[in-house]
């Protein structure tokens, strides 16, 4: 007997439950926005070439169009509805605005669910591709622009607002790394 | 895109049971290669079995020294794990030379070793391609070829293979452990890709039906010295036009150990062997890293429009392995 084409999943969206059934063809980045109506994750390239519809899995980053949708069931999904606070803007987000970090506005959902991911996996220690010294011994490199613009590069923006995009990750990342120090 | 079912399991029996009553099934472990191929209809499997959340996802010290790698850990967790960063920074350095950071979360060690070339004659399915249909024909070898092979192809084939990390492991001498219904096996990573020859859509040795399971890396005191160098056409996220995995081991002026391996040269990561030999035991300065760069490269076969890669490769293996000798970090 042929396999079933279509199952009934419950995906978790931004602490909210949402039961539908889904033809197993379906990405991710289609059932957040053709089927729950959470159009602020983007489509681009629709081939993990572009970052426009970067989301966080489980907290991690991640491109839904590569990811089937029946295959994030069980999985802790947050997209860009879903960073602020309430009222409160999420540290990128109020970065963004402040120092102008877009211009048409299409890739800036992606890159900010990709940046508070930066800040995070930096905070972990992770290296880059540009990090000198992978070595634990060395120690967490700096959050310079370089490695901002490393980080980042899963992300394009054709209007080429990067001078704008680095600067607000900087900014993001100094003022958590100022709340934790406050918080201590 | 073709209709499919979906299965996910939780032990490995299983998935390799379902896979074995379901010849068109593939394995399903971050997608980020399988369901871009889905897309465009090169792949078109009738099941996906999801092996995401089988409890292959650690990475543990082997008595022996070395590291087991389980194959469902993603491309991220390898680069951050602080053995890996330790014993073997190359490995580091290439994964994370490889994709973006969202790709790197979801990719995992196993399904980097299946990932299929980004040839874009393989990519297009109203294009031939002896390694998507065999027999109809390789456009490259006339056509675009610029980013093909210069070692180790065939007329029938010149693409590349695209990962980074399997460069690393390939250096490594990393073995890939595997799980099928006749039972588990392992094969060492340099018999895991086989020859181009005139089968090119036969690509590495696993059994038919067979689920990889991990990778293991021996103790190699010599990787601890390690670098991982990719020259690509734009700074960052995008594949590698030529790529180096090197460790050194120098003492008092003399190489001790030495290994080398190339990335996007060739249909597999390629050991460079003959290279190896000319440095272990010479004199370690730019007159014997030239000679071995010369030793592997003397086998090139370049075409009408990818020479560059017989003098980018050289000027790789003097740097990389000039930077080594002089301590250099990376």
């Amino acid at each position: 007997m042929a396999p079933s084409t279509s199952s009934a999943i419950t995906l978790n969206i931004n602490g909210e439950k949402f039961t539908l059934t889904v033809d197993h063809r379906t990405t991710l980045l289609d059932a957040l926005r053709e089927r729950l109506d959470l159009t602020g994750t983007k489509k681009g390239c629709d081939q993990g070439q572009c970052g426009a519809c970067t989301v966080l899995l489980d907290g991690r980053r991640a491109v839904s169009c590569l990811q089937l949708a029946v295959a994030a069931e069980g999985r802790e999904i947050t997209t860009i509805e879903g960073v602020a606070e309430g009222e409160r803007l999420h540290p990128v987000q109020q970065a963004f605005l402040d120092l102008d970090g877009f211009q048409c506005g299409y890739c800036t959902p992606g890159q900010i669910c990709s940046a508070v991911a930066v800040i995070q996996e930096h905070a972990a220690g992770w290296p880059s591709a540009v990090t000198d010294d992978v070595r634990p011994e060395a120690g967490p490199p700096p959050l310079t622009d370089d490695e901002i613009r490393e980080r980042m590069s899963g992300n394009l923006c054709r209007c080429g607002a990067y001078v704008s995009i680095v600067q607000a990750v900087a900014r993001a990342a100094a003022s958590e790394e100022q709340d934790k120090g406050a918080a201590a | 895109m073709r209709e499919f079912g979906y299965r996910r399991v939780s032990d490995v029996a299983t998935a390799v049971a379902v896979l074995d009553a379901e010849p068109h099934a593939r394995f399903l472990g971050g997608g980020t290669n399988l369901v871009d191929l889905m897309k465009t209809g090169v792949e078109r499997p009738a099941l996906l079995i999801d092996v995401r959340e089988l409890p292959l996802d650690r990475i543990e010290s082997t008595e022996g020294g070395g590291l087991r790698i389980g194959a469902t850990v993603t491309n991220s967790d390898l680069a951050a794990h602080p053995e890996v960063r330790r014993r073997y920074p190359a490995l580091t350095q290439a994964v994370l030379a490889g994709a973006s950071g969202q790709l790197r979360n979801m990719a995992t060690v196993g399904g980097n070793l299946l990932q299929r070339t980004r040839c874009g004659y393989f990519a297009d399915v109203n294009k031939p391609c002896n390694k998507r249909v065999p027999g109809s024909g390789c456009p490259a070898v006339e056509g675009e070829h610029h980013n093909h092979a210069i070692l180790g192809a065939s007329g029938h084939c010149v693409a590349v293979h695209p990962s980074d990390m399997g460069v690393a492991l390939t250096a490594f001498d990393a073995a890939v452990s595997y799980e099928s219904a006749d039972g588990p096996g392992e094969l060492p990573l340099a018999e895991f890709y086989l020859p181009v020859g005139d089968t090119p859509h036969l690509e590495t040795a696993l059994p038919p039906g067979a689920l990889i399971t991990g990778v293991t890396l021996p103790a190699a005191p010599v990787a601890a010295r390690s670098r991982y160098r990719k020259v690509r056409e734009r700074a960052s996220y995008a594949f590698a036009i030529g790529s180096i995995a090197a460790a050194l081991d120098v003492r008092d002026g003399v190489v001790r150990d030495a290994r080398l391996a190339f990335g996007a040269v060739a249909s597999r990561p390629w050991r460079a062997r003959a290279a190896e030999e000319v440095l272990v035991g010479a004199p370690a300065d730019a007159t014997t890293f030239a000679a071995a760069a010369d030793a592997e490269l003397a086998a090139a076969k370049p075409l009408p429009r990818n020479g560059y890669k017989v003098t980018l490769m050289h000027n790789l293996v003097v740097s990389e392995l000039t930077a080594l000798a002089e301590g250099v970090a990376r």
